[in-house]
């Protein structure tokens, strides 16, 4: 089998969903890192399936996120940058794509993620302010407590 | 350019911004100590808030403006009344700023101090916020190296103690850094290591270095910092973690080395140090008053 037919298979091992989105090109490994990021967990209404470890013919191995029911702001769909700077946030409506984000990480996170550090004001009142001071390995800041946090702290 | 600057981290600070303070803090000096008087801050308010208990930050901080004549405004427990009725910081500050030409405050949250100087008009001073800095405490420790020391660039200054939650040794890092040929010598209990983010960040500029053991014999400056009982779940590994600068210790010093710590200090440093030459952390203290003058002088009035 080519890597092409063999994505194709590993991308359709679950139901089409009718709306929603598809995070495509997840780095692998790094799907519940998004999960998190986005919040979701056993609350949210609707079905989320996540592929892990499918051959990619751009990636070696990539994880796949369908999440049904789901809307994303654009700042939410930025926010997958974080841990996975490569990713495509496809929109489905009616079982097709109507629509594909490419993630571009804003150099300013305000209101985006919360700062991992437990006594920082910004976790009191206020919206959270970091930036981004370096990409790759991913290097944010805290423009209040002013630590500098990995991807590994924030997600 | 200074008029109207918030004080909220060394990390803002150049090193001409530093040798600026420093200057003027000599020429504070006399004033300082009650000899003279220069009433150049007359008519000005400083607020001052302390949302953690502080004595010597905080009658420094008063008795600087005083000798500059101004007056000075707060309230001993801010906790008590405004953020007990759940008032945001934010809010607290637009009054304070109204009734003051300028504000100073310590707050147990790191990061307070840039989004208390963000809600004020008049310039905000950080006395402290959590663990993350105090500002005026590392340019008062920079005063008395170079006062001490007759310059900064060249030495090799040893911390001790908490490096982990010591806003002070976290300012006066940044500071040093900003000088030429320096090195930072760190050497702490396990549990309570310089922070890895800050440590990267400062080896981009700065000589700094972790030694094993404590040895005193390399340092030009022995800053030490207190080690809080509370820091440890164990009080076994507070005891083992405890250490002590007596007169045999400081024996294997530089005689030209001078010793310093932020105050209070608990057991680190035995009261027969204090007779040393090069004992000096009372005249650090004492220092704070000028240096903190030039501060308030250079923000409310630009000189
Ligand atoms: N209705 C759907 N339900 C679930 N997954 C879908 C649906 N439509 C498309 N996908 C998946 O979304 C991704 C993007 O789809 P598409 O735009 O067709 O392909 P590509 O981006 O590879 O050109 C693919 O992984 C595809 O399998
Ligand atoms: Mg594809
Ligand atoms: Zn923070």
């Amino acid at each position: 089998m080519t890597t092409d037919k063999k994505e194709r298979e590993g991308e359709m091992r679950v139901k089409k969903i009718e709306n929603g989105v598809v995070i495509d090109h997840v780095n692998a490994g790094k799907a519940p890192a998004i999960l998190k990021l986005l919040g979701i967990d056993s609350t949210f209404p609707g079905t989320v399936s996540i592929i892990m470890n499918i051959p990619s013919a751009k990636f070696g191995l990539k994880d796949i996120i369908k999440i049904e029911g789901k809307v994303m702001a654009e700042a939410e769909i930025n926010k997958i940058a974080l841990v996975s700077p490569h990713a495509t946030v496809n929109i489905v409506k009616d079982y097709h794509v109507v629509k594909k984000h490419a993630v571009k990480l804003p150099e300013k996170l305000e209101g985006i993620i919360r700062c991992p550090n437990a006594i920082c004001i910004s976790n009191r009142e206020g919206t959270p302010r970091l930036r981004v001071e370096q990409q790759s390995p991913l290097k944010v800041r805290c423009e209040y407590c002013e630590r500098v946090f990995t991807e590994e702290q924030l997600a | 350019m200074w008029k109207g600057r918030d004080v909220i981290t060394m990390r803002e600070f150049t090193r001409k911004d530093m040798e600026e303070v420093l200057a003027l803090s000599e020429k504070m000096e006399k004033i300082s100590r009650g000899r003279g008087y220069d009433p150049i801050l007359k008519g000005k308010i400083l607020a001052t808030l302390f949302f953690e208990p502080s004595t010597r930050t905080m009658f420094s901080f008063q008795t600087a403006m005083l000798r500059l004549g101004g007056t000075v405004i707060g309230t001993a427990e801010p906790k008590s009344t405004s953020a007990a009725k759940g008032e945001t910081l934010w809010d607290m500050i637009k009054l304070v700023h109204e009734c003051s030409d300028a504000i100073v405050m310590r707050h147990p949250n790191e990061g307070s101090a840039r989004r208390a100087a963000e809600s004020s008009d008049v310039p905000f001073i950080n006395a402290g916020d959590g663990s993350n800095q105090h500002p005026t405490q590392a340019l008062l420790d920079l005063y008395t190296i170079k006062q001490q020391k007759k310059k900064i660039d060249g030495l090799n200054v040893l911390l001790l103690g908490d490096l982990k939650y010591g806003r002070t040794v976290h300012s006066l890092a940044y500071a040093l850094s900003q000088f030429e040929d320096v090195t930072i010598t760190l050497h702490s209990p396990a549990q309570l290591r310089f922070p890895a983010w800050m440590y990267a960040e400062l080896k981009e500029s700065v000589k700094i270095r972790e030694i094993p053991s404590m040895d005193l014999s390399q340092a030009d400056v022995v800053y030490a910092t207190r080690i809080q009982k509370e820091r440890f779940a164990d009080p076994t590994e507070y005891a083992q973690s405890a250490y002590v600068l007596d007169a045999e210790k400081i024996g294997t010093m530089k005689e030209d080395a001078i010793i310093m710590h932020p105050l209070p200090r608990v057991d680190e440093i035995a009261t027969e140090v204090d007779a040393d030459k090069r004992a000096k952390y009372f005249r650090q203290e004492a220092n704070g008053i000028a240096v903190r003058m030039a501060l308030l002088s250079l923000v409310m009035t630009g000189r």
